[in-house]
């Protein structure tokens, strides 16, 4: 499964620069608004699902070299955030959808 | 007819130069390369405006029309554009499809492909691969993309070859060689948190280390930076030195300080304010995650005074700083 199908399933708005997301396959997902959960538990290559949107999520998924990070309940991130993300290739994401169904559609794909 | 030979006009070595990159990739790369892959394709007997339902969906603008597995025919925007002038957004795609299909193969270059687009000025292209499956579709907006994908990777490529200083530790001779790194950190600078550790992280990639490594480091000096932000009366001094056989890290700070360290070791506890929090820091797990990533970790602190927080890694052969040679 690639980054495409599941913009493309779950109808993500992708809010950083366009990309060929079909060459992007997740290795998996990890979810958590705590930002050091987030550090000590998801793998290189994740999803990560997250009710945060301010700049410091750039960071942890650029050290983490996460395929994207998916925001949820229409959080919205600042100008800034969006800026820092595209400098640093990092995917933005975004649904109105709960962290909850999005992961439970993400698992559904088979995400695992 | 000319053949393909004469139609490409023999390059001197002047002319070499001139050639961007961008020339050399149209020849590099396949139509495999950068068309779209998982086709949205219909089926002769749906309806156009099932067609228009579906080109919303999935943002498209043509789709190839598949009968019993086979590609009969391709249908498009213009089709549909038809269809709705004479009020037919009910008929089936049979009776819309172009279908006299031009098709390219995954295996033909780019430039090919360019000067097909020119010939035909045909706006999109099933791709069939050597036994005339179909796998995906090309638009010139997709070699567009694939290219600056491509001249991207490059980039990056060799900026990866310029820069790479892993023979640093091999042509220097002293008795015991070392890299130093110093970052200023702010109090309270969200807005650059995370920035040193994502350039230590690069330096040490740079160096020649292994992704493993650098990541542990990364992750380190991220928790390390991110306490400076956050609980820091006038911010502090990452420090960072790198030597062959090992990494030593330290953040070093003038105050406020840690009352009890042993209780700030401890999972789950945290001084860190609501808003703070809210922001999704100060989990109590900073110093967990470092002790997890570094071999050795010390803190000293004295309230009124500040803290020194040391961590090393010691590297295995396999990842210290030397040329394989």
């Amino acid at each position: 499964m690639t980054l495409q199908d599941v913009i493309e399933r779950l109808d993500l708005k992708v809010l950083t620069q366009p990309a060929n997301f079909s060459k992007v396959t997740p290795t998996g997902g990890y979810t958590s608004d705590l930002l050091s959960c987030v550090m000590a538990g998801a793998k290189k290559g994740a999803v990560w699902i997250t009710l945060q949107a301010h700049l410091n999520i750039v960071a942890v998924a650029a050290l983490l070299e996460m395929s994207a990070i998916i925001i949820t309940e229409n959080a919205q991130p600042e100008a800034a955030t969006l800026n820092k993300a595209n400098e640093e290739g990092v995917v933005l994401l975004a649904t109105e959808l709960p962290s909850f169904e999005v992961i439970g559609r993400l698992w559904e794909m088979g995400l695992r | 007819m000319r053949t393909d030979k004469e139609l490409r006009r023999v390059v001197t070595d002047a002319d070499a130069q001139n050639i961007s990159r961008v020339e050399e990739l149209s020849y590099e790369l396949k139509v495999a390369d950068v068309m779209a892959r998982n086709v949205q394709t219909v089926t002769p007997d749906m309806q156009m405006i099932e067609v228009l339902e579906l080109f919303r969906r999935t943002r498209i603008s043509g789709a190839p029309v598949i009968s019993n597995g086979k590609m009969i025919g391709i249908v498009s925007m213009e089709d549909l554009v038809r269809a709705m002038e004479r009020g037919n957004t009910h008929a089936r795609v049979r009776s819309y499809m172009t279908a006299d299909v031009t098709t390219m193969h995954s295996y033909d270059s780019v430039v090919t492909a360019l000067e097909t687009f020119a010939r035909t000025g045909v706006g999109r292209f099933p791709v069939v691969d050597e036994t005339d499956q179909l796998v995906g579709i090309l638009t010139k907006g997709d070699i567009t993309s694939g290219t600056l994908k491509a001249l991207q990777e490059d980039y990056q490529e060799e900026e990866v070859r310029r820069y790479r200083a892993s023979h640093l530790f091999e042509d220097i001779v002293s008795d015991r060689t070392s890299l130093i790194l110093r970052y200023h950190i702010k109090p309270r600078d969200y807005v650059h948190g995370g920035q040193a550790s994502s350039y230590i992280k690069r330096a040490l990639l740079r160096l020649g280390a292994n992704a493993q490594l650098a990541r542990r480091c990364g992750i380190a000096i991220y928790e390390a930076e991110m306490n400076l932000i956050i609980h820091t009366t006038l911010g502090g001094v990452i420090w960072v030195e790198i030597e062959s056989n090992q990494i030593s890290m330290a953040t070093i700070d003038d105050g406020p300080g840690i009352a009890d360290v042993t209780l700030a070791r401890k999972a789950g506890w945290s001084t860190a304010t609501a808003d703070v929090r809210e922001m999704g820091f100060g989990a109590g797990m900073g110093l967990k995650n470092i002790e997890r990533c570094v071999d050795e970790m010390t803190i000293e602190s004295k309230v009124g005074e500040g803290t020194r927080l040391d961590m090393k890694i010691l590297l295995l052969p396999e990842e210290s700083f030397r040329e394989t040679s």
